[in-house]
C-alpha cells in the first residue's frame, strides 16, 4: 500500500523500510508484538482484580453470601458459550487465511454473536443478583465480584466492537486475505479474554464459596 | 482495515467519507508541535512539560521548607500543608522524573538503536498528550482549592470519603489514571521499537546501556502500571460509587491498598532510577575515555534489578502488621537487591579508574549521581533491617533516604544528560561555567537540605507533620535544611539562565560540529541538531560503541590511534528522500477527551458525554485517517501502515477503560 502511494505522488521509494509488517527483528510484526505486549500487561490488571476478589470473597457482611447466590449451572452454560466463541474465532481466521471471505464473515459474526450472548447472560445474572439483594455497595464481596466480572465484561464488549468493525470492513470489501493478520491480532485479544474468563470462572464459581 | 480507505482518499483527493480527514501538513509554528509524531519533537515536549512541572513541584518544596524553617511555623496551615507535601511528591514522581525519563527515552532510544522513529509514532504522540492531560488535571485541583491531601501513596482508608471528603483524592486517582495510560502505551511502544527495529548488526548485547536500562524500565512499567490502575479504580469506586474495598466498617482489609500500591510502587522506584543509571553509563565512559567496565555485568545487573524489584515491595509495610515470616522474607530480598545496585556503583568507579577524566558539567553531575546514590543506597540498606526500620518508618530519615536516591540519583542523572545531549538536541552546548555553578550549588544545597534530615529522623521528627514545637532539638537542622533548599533553588536558576544565555549566544552561529564529546553511541552519527529524518543511511553495526570504533583503533603496540575524524564518520544529514510518517490531529484529540471524562466523574456525569464523544471521534478518525500525506515534506507510506488497526484496538481499550467505570456505575446506581 505504501508503495502505491509513493508511486502516485511520484516520489522515489527507498528500499530501507526497516519497519513495517515484514523484516522485523523478531519476525513478529510490530502490530502483533504490540498486542502480545499489551496482553502481558493485561495479565497484571486481572491479577490485581482477582486478588482483590479473593481477599474479599468471604466478607459479605450482612448481604448474601457467594455460596448462596451463585447459579453455577447457568454461568457454566454462558461460560461454554464464551469458550465456543474462541473456536469460531479460529475458524474465522483460518477462513480468511484461505481467502474464503464469505466464511470469514460468517464466523466473525458468529463470534460476535456468542460474545453478545455471554454479555447478555452477564446482564441477566447481574440483574437477578440485584433483585436478590446483592448490590454493588452491599459488601466488600459484592463490590469485588461486580468489579472483577464487570471489567471482564467490558473487555468482552470491546472485543465485540472490534469484531463488528472487522465485519463492517469485510462488507466494504476491505478485509482480504492479505490483511488476515488484523483478524489474527483481534483473535489474540479475543482468546486472551476467554482464557482470563477460565481463571475468573474457576476462582469465583468453581472453588467452593463460603455460605452464610 | 484502514488500508483501502487510505487508497480511496489519498488517490487524487477523492471525496472523503465522513470522519476521514487528510493528514495535517504541518504549517509551521505551534501546529507542527501539536500534530507532530516525530519522536524527537515528542521528546522535547516531554522535557519541556516535565521542567514546567519541576518548577511547580520545586515551588511546593520551598513552601514546605519555609513552613518548617522555624518551630510553630505559620506560613501555611495544616490542611494546605497536607496538600503541599502530597502534590510535591506526586508531581516530582509522576510529572517530573518519569516524563524526564520519557523525554530522554523518546529522543535517544530510536537514535541509539539506529531507527528513524518509534514503532507507533501516533501512539507515541498520544502518550505525551495523555501525560500532559493527566498532569494538568492533577494540578487543576489547586485552582479549585481542593488538591490531593492523602500523601503520594494515598493509604486507604485515610483517603476515603470519610477522612478526605473533598475532591482532592479523586483528582489524584483520575489524574494518575490518565498519566498511567500514557506510561503504559509508551512502554508498549518502546518495547516493540527496541525488539523489532534495531539497526542491522545491532544485537541486544550491542545496545548502549542507556537503551538497555530504558528497555528494562518499560517492562517494569508494562507490568506495574496495571496494578496501580486496579488500585486507583478501587479507590475511585469506593469514593464515588460506594464500593467497599477499603471500608473497615464492612470488614474490608485496608492492607489491600498498601499491597497493590507497593507492588506497583517498588518497581516504580526502579522506573525512576534506572534511566538515570543508563545516562550515567553513557556519560562516564565518554568523559573517562574508556569503555564501560563490565558491560555485560552492567546490563545483567539492570535486568536483575528489574526482576528482584518485584519481590521487595512489603519492606514499605514492615510496621503495617504483615507478620514475622513476611518481614523476614522481605528483609532478605531487600538486602539482596542491594547487590546488583552495588555492582553498578563499582563498575562506574572502575570505568573512571585510570581513565582520562574530563570534568565537564555533565561528568560532574554523573559523579554526583554515583556518590549521592551510594549514600542513599546505604541508608536504604539500613531500612532493609526491619528492626531498625521500625524506628525509622515515617520519620525524616525516610525522607532523607528517598531524596538521596531520587534527587541525588535520578534527578542529577537527568541534569548530566541535559549537559551531555543538549548539543545533539538543540545544536549548541550549554555553558560550562554556569553549568559548574549549577552543579556545585545543587550538590551543596542538596546535602545541606537532606543530609540533616537523617539526624532529624533518628532524633524522632516525624515526616508529614506540618509544624513542631521548640525544645526537641529540631530547630537548628530544620533551619539549615531550609537554607539548603534555597541554595538548590539558586542552582536550578543557574540552569534556567544557562538555557537562555546559551541559546542567545548560539543565535546566528553555525550549529555545534558533530561529536562534541568524542562520544561512543549511534546517535552521534547524526549532525547537530538531529535532522528530522535522523539517519541519512541506517548504520550497519558491528560492535558495541560502534561510533567510537569507527573513529579509533589500536596500533600494533596496543595504543589507541585515530582512524578517522568525527567529521569523516558523521553523516551530513542532507538526505531528502526519506519517508517519514505524517503528522496527525487525533492523538491530541483523544488525549483531550479523557480529562473531560474525569471532570464528569467529579462534578456531573453529563460532562462525561462530550469527553467520551471526543475520545470516540478521535479514535475513529485515527483509524480511518489516510496512512500518509503524499504531498507533505518527507511524504510517503513509511512506517505508518497498519497502525490504524492497532491504534484502534489500543485506544479503544484505553477509551473504554476510562469511560467504563462511569457506565458501570450508572447501571449500578
Amino acid at each position: 500500500m505504501s508503495e502505491a502511494i509513493v508511486t502516485e505522488a511520484g516520489e522515489p521509494a527507498r528500499g530501507d523500510h526497516d519497519h513495517g509488517d515484514h523484516g522485523t527483528l523478531t519476525g513478529i510484526s510490530n502490530n502483533k508484538l504490540l498486542m502480545w505486549v499489551f496482553l502481558g500487561s493485561e495479565c497484571l490488571l486481572f491479577g490485581g482484580l482477582i486478588s482483590a476478589y479473593l481477599i474479599n470473597r468471604s466478607r459479605f457482611h450482612t448481604g448474601p453470601a457467594p455460596g448462596d447466590i451463585f447459579d453455577i449451572p447457568f454461568t457454566s452454560v454462558s461460560s461454554f458459550v464464551l469458550l465456543m466463541s474462541s473456536l469460531t474465532m479460529v475458524l474465522a481466521l483460518s477462513a480468511l487465511q484461505r481467502g474464503d471471505i464469505r466464511n470469514n464473515r460468517i464466523w466473525l459474526l458468529t463470534t460476535a454473536l456468542l460474545g453478545s450472548l455471554f454479555i447478555g447472560g452477564q446482564v441477566y445474572e447481574f440483574t437477578s443478583f440485584l433483585r436478590e439483594g446483592l448490590g454493588y455497595t452491599t459488601s466488600p464481596f459484592s463490590s469485588a465480584f461486580f468489579t472483577l466480572t464487570g471489567f471482564h465484561g467490558i473487555h468482552v464488549s470491546v472485543g465485540i466492537v472490534m469484531l463488528m468493525s472487522l465485519a463492517i470492513s469485510s462488507y466494504r470489501g476491505t478485509l482480504t486475505q492479505k490483511n488476515s493478520e488484523t483478524v489474527e491480532i483481534v483473535g489474540l485479544y479475543w482468546h486472551f479474554v476467554d482464557v482470563v474468563w477460565i481463571f475468573i470462572f474457576t476462582v469465583i464459581y468453581l472453588v467452593p464459596s463460603p455460605t452464610s | 482495515m484502514s488500508e483501502p480507505v487510505a487508497e480511496l482518499t489519498s488517490g487524487g483527493g477523492a471525496a472523503l467519507p465522513l470522519g476521514v480527514y487528510s493528514r495535517p501538513k504541518g504549517g509551521g509554528g505551534w501546529r507542527d508541535w501539536v500534530t507532530t509524531v516525530d519522536h524527537k519533537k515528542i521528546g522535547i515536549l516531554y522535557g519541556g512539560a516535565a521542567l514546567f512541572f519541576f518548577g511547580i513541584g520545586g515551588f511546593e518544596a520551598l513552601l514546605i521548607r519555609l513552613q518548617l524553617a522555624t518551630p510553630n511555623g505559620t506560613v501555611v496551615g495544616a490542611d494546605l500543608y497536607n496538600q503541599l507535601y502530597t502534590m510535591h511528591g506526586v508531581t516530582m514522581v509522576f510529572l517530573v522524573i518519569m516524563p524526564l525519563a520519557a523525554a530522554f527515552a523518546n529522543y535517544l532510544l530510536p537514535l541509539q538503536i539506529g531507527a528513524r522513529d518509534v514503532a507507533f509514532p501516533r501512539l507515541n504522540a498520544m502518550s505525551f498528550w495523555l501525560f500532559l492531560a493527566g498532569g494538568l488535571f492533577l494540578n487543576f485541583s489547586w485552582l479549585v482549592g481542593d488538591a490531593p491531601d492523602g500523601g503520594w501513596f494515598a493509604y486507604a482508608p485515610n483517603t476515603g470519603v470519610t477522612f478526605s471528603p473533598g475532591h482532592g483524592m479523586d483528582f489524584y486517582a483520575i489524574g494518575l489514571q490518565i498519566a498511567g495510560i500514557a506510561s503504559l502505551v509508551s512502554a508498549m511502544n518502546l518495547i516493540v521499537t527496541v525488539l523489532n527495529m534495531r539497526a542491522p548488526g545491532m544485537t541486544l548485547f550491542k545496545m548502549p546501556v542507556f537503551t538497555w536500562m530504558i528497555l528494562v524500565v518499560q517492562f517494569l512499567l508494562l507490568f506495574a502500571i496495571p496494578v496501580i490502575t486496579v488500585a486507583l479504580f478501587l479507590l475511585l469506586f469506593d469514593r464515588n460509587f460506594g464500593a467497599n474495598f477499603f471500608n473497615p466498617e464492612m470488614g474490608a482489609d485496608p492492607l489491600l491498598w498498601q499491597h497493590l500500591f507497593w507492588i506497583f510502587g517498588h518497581p516504580e522506584v526502579y522506573v525512576l532510577i534506572l534511566p538515570s543509571f543508563g545516562i550515567v553509563s553513557e556519560v562516564i565512559p565518554t568523559f573517562s575515555r574508556k569503555p564501560l567496565f563490565g558491560y555485560e555485568f552492567m546490563v545483567f545487573s539492570g535486568i536483575a534489578i528489574g526482576f528482584m524489584g518485584w519481590g521487595v515491595w512489603a519492606h514499605h509495610m514492615f510496621v503495617s502488621g504483615i507478620g514475622p515470616i513476611s518481614i523476614g522474607a522481605f528483609t532478605l530480598s531487600t538486602m539482596f537487591i542491594a547487590v546488583p545496585t552495588g555492582v553498578k556503583i563499582l563498575n562506574w568507579l572502575a570505568t573512571m579508574w585510570g581513565g582520562k577524566i574530563r570534568l565537564t558539567a555533565s561528568m560532574l553531575f554523573a559523579t554526583g549521581v554515583v556518590s549521592m546514590f551510594t549514600i542513599g543506597g546505604l541508608s536504604g540498606v539500613t531500612h532493609a533491617v526491619s528492626p531498625a526500620d521500625t524506628q525509622q518508618t515515617d520519620t525524616y530519615y525516610i525522607v532523607a533516604h528517598f531524596h538521596y536516591v531520587i534527587f541525588g540519583g535520578a534527578l542529577l542523572g537527568f541534569f548530566s544528560g541535559f549537559y551531555f545531549w543538549w548539543p545533539k538536541v538543540f545544536g549548541h552546548r550549554l555553558g560550562e561555567t554556569l553549568g559548574k555553578w549549577n552543579f556545585w550549588l545543587m550538590i551543596v544545597g542538596f546535602n545541606m537540605t537532606f543530609g540533616p534530615m537523617h539526624i532529624l529522623g533518628l532524633n524522632g521528627m516525624s515526616r508529614r507533620i506540618d509544624t513542631y514545637s521548640p525544645g526537641f532539638g529540631f530547630e537548628f537542622w530544620n533551619l539549615f535544611a531550609t537554607v539548603g533548599a534555597f541554595v538548590i533553588a539558586f542552582g536550578v536558576l543557574c540552569f534556567a539562565m544557562n538555557v537562555i544565555l546559551s541559546a542567545r549566544r548560539a543565535r546566528g552561529l553555525p550549529p555545534e560540529p558533530p561529536d562534541p564529546w568524542d562520544a561512543r553511541s549511534l546517535e552521534w552519527f547524526t549532525p547537530n541538531p538531529t535532522p528530522v529524518h535522523n539517519f541519512d543511511e541506517i548504520v550497519e553495526v558491528s560492535s558495541l560503541d560502534e561510533f567510537w570504533h569507527r573513529k579509533w583503533t589500536t596500533d600494533e603496540n596496543g595504543r589507541v590511534v585515530r582512524r578517522a575524524t568525527a567529521a569523516e564518520v558523521c553523516q551530513t544529514g542532507d538526505a531528502d528522500d526519506v519517508h517519514l510518517p505524517s503528522p496527525s490531529y487525533w492523538p491530541v484529540v483523544v488525549a483531550a477527551g479523557l480529562p473531560l471524562v474525569g471532570f464528569g466523574l467529579l462534578y456531573n456525569l453529563w460532562i462525561c458525554v462530550p469527553g467520551t464523544i471526543l475520545v470516540l471521534i478521535g479514535v475513529y478518525a485515527w483509524v480511518f485517517e489516510p496512512p500518509d500525506d503524499p504531498d507533505g515534506p518527507f511524504g510517503g507510506g513509511h512506517g505508518d501502515e497498519g497502525h490504524g488497526d492497532e491504534g484502534h484496538g489500543e485506544t479503544e481499550e484505553s477509551a473504554s477503560d476510562e469511560s467504563a467505570p462511569q457506565e458501570e456505575a450508572a447501571s449500578v446506581e
